[in-house]
């Protein structure tokens, strides 16, 4: 793998963020609107529940974190939707770039553009509502190691349906998140859910990091264990998710996708 | 008794071809490209110019044959053998959301360019887009576009150069500026060139030596400029259209 070639693509990344502001203001609008929506919820459910239970980090700090996941995951997808809307697979394809060079460079300028709406996100959640991410301890760490693996894998797959599917695919990748987390029991614990969803939930990485950070805002203590169970869960999303995407590649190069991408022939 | 190594041809292609649903649409295509050489890729609509372009890109994999490119083979070992590559196309634009300096930058650090920053100085006034350096591509002519994309494909110094129809829907001076440029490419760093057209009279002015397709095989090969005196006609367009009309016609001696 080159660096240089990696470089080439989070630099492309730069050129349009930094020419296009219709392109930097969702990374943090909707995080904002996310804030200021479940803030306000929280802040109106401590007020009329019983006190003792607080709802700001077990709801606001659920809400963001998930929120976290999908921004990574758009952050790898809109990379390669960039690709797609520009008609430039060909260019890219056809250049010396390898697939591996290639998703590299799709992960890294989802990682840079996910930390930017992390860091404004716990700034807005801090001032405005008290959330501190300090609150769950040490914990937050694999926790958000977690979240970010497991949404990078969610891109990366994403990316290589649309690479299959065609570019009217899009509308399948962006509900992801939403269609994952009644698994990923980002609300309530797992054993809410009917005894055959559990074991969807217990396959998705997530679910183990919202029950652990649930303990800690009940008075408990975190399961390192699951955690860690977690994040060797998400690697292997990861790289189940590469080969998938190495797949597809595949697939498209044998049957000339690439080369006649734009008519969305399936074959 | 010394032996003077002769350089490994630019491009080697063997028995290729591509077959989809059943059908046989590149028909076991052996041809090569010397280094220096232009050669013309003609043939009909359909005739499988462009997907035996993309087979040499490694965008489309054959059914069978190898594709060998400065002795490389593609097959093997893709990222090296298509670094000694680029190519331009009028159905591969470069992102229009991107300026010309951009994407010139951007496509220079994917194929590794050494100098970069000179060498895309250079581009900008060999192909005189020193005005729209910091323009965006969408907002270019077709033309000015196309220049953009040559720029871009001779920034590698590429040992073997694709085009598949560079001047296609451009003015007449604009064409010839390019043929110029690309002839003088191909003298000055011996670099190959593969170019599909259906300008006959351009590939009569351009290229040293032509192939002309029908159903995924050659049909006829030589020289643009005595091929149609050996065929009994006036013009390479005539002798395209007689052949395009009977494609026997190119097997008889």
């Amino acid at each position: 793998m080159k660096a240089r070639r990696i470089a080439a693509l989070v630099l492309r990344q730069v050129y349009l963020l930094r020419g296009s502001p219709t392109r930097v203001l969702p990374l943090f609008a909707w995080i904002a609107i996310d804030v200021m929506l479940w803030g306000f919820i929280t802040r109106y459910l401590n007020a009329i529940a019983s006190p003792g239970f607080d709802f700001v980090p077990a709801m606001l700090g659920a809400v963001l974190l998930w929120d976290f996941l999908s921004r990574v995951m758009q952050g790898v997808t809109m990379a390669f939707f960039e690709d797609v809307w520009s008609r430039n697979l060909l260019g890219i394809f056809a250049s010396p770039l390898s697939r591996a060079e290639y998703v590299t460079g799709l992960v890294l300028t989802g990682v840079s553009t996910s930390l930017l709406g992390l860091g404004v996100m716990i700034a807005l959640a801090s001032l405005a509502f008290g959330l501190s991410f300090l609150s769950y301890g040490l914990a937050i760490i694999p926790g958000l190691m977690v979240l970010f693996l497991f949404g990078i894998a969610l891109g990366v797959a994403g990316s290589a349906m649309v690479l299959r599917l065609g570019p009217a695919a899009e509308w399948l990748i962006w509900p992801l998140p939403a269609v994952l987390s009644p698994f990923a029991s980002v609300f309530y614990p797992v054993s809410t859910l009917p005894v055959w969803m559990q074991p969807l939930a217990l396959a998705l990485p997530p679910s183990y990091v919202f029950e652990s950070l649930r303990a800690i805002t009940n008075g408990g203590q975190a399961d390192y264990n699951a955690l860690l169970w977690a994040l060797a869960l998400s690697l292997l999303y990861l790289a189940a998710a590469a080969a998938f995407f190495a797949h597809v590649h595949g697939v498209c190069v044998r049957n000339g996708l690439i080369a006649r991408y734009s008519a969305e022939s399936v074959t | 008794m010394t032996e003077t190594l002769r350089p490994a041809p630019a491009l080697v292609v063997d028995h290729l071809s591509k077959t989809f649903d059943g059908r046989m649409v590149v028909n076991d295509l052996s041809f090569f490209v010397e280094p220096g050489e232009i050669v013309g890729l003609v043939g009909l609509n359909g005739a499988g110019k462009t997907t035996t372009i993309n087979m040499i890109l490694g965008v489309l994999a054959p059914t069978s044959g190898s594709v060998t490119i400065a002795g490389v083979n593609l097959g093997a070992h893709r990222e090296e053998a298509i670094a000694r590559t680029n190519f331009s196309a009028v159905y591969a634009p470069l992102p229009g959301n991107l300026t010309v300096v951009q994407n010139l930058r951007v496509f220079g650090m994917i194929y590794d360019v050494p100098d970069l920053a000179c060498r895309i100085d250079e581009m900008v006034e060999m192909f005189d887009l020193a005005r729209y350096r910091d323009t965006r591509c969408g907002l270019l002519s077709s033309g000015e576009q196309t220049r953009v994309s040559l720029a871009k494909a001779l920034l590698n110094k590429p040992g073997l150069l694709l085009l598949d129809e560079p001047t296609a829907s451009i003015d007449p001076s604009t064409a010839d500026t390019i043929r110029n440029h690309i002839r003088d490419y191909a003298q000055r760093e011996r670099g190959a060139v593969l170019w599909t057209s259906h300008n006959m009279y351009e590939v009569a002015a351009v290229c040293t030596r032509m192939m002309l397709l029908s159903r995924g095989r050659i049909l006829i090969e030589g020289d643009p400029r005595s091929l149609p005196g050996e065929h009994g006609v006036a013009s390479l367009e005539d002798l395209f259209i007689e052949l395009a009309r009977d494609p026997q016609e190119g097997s008889r001696p």
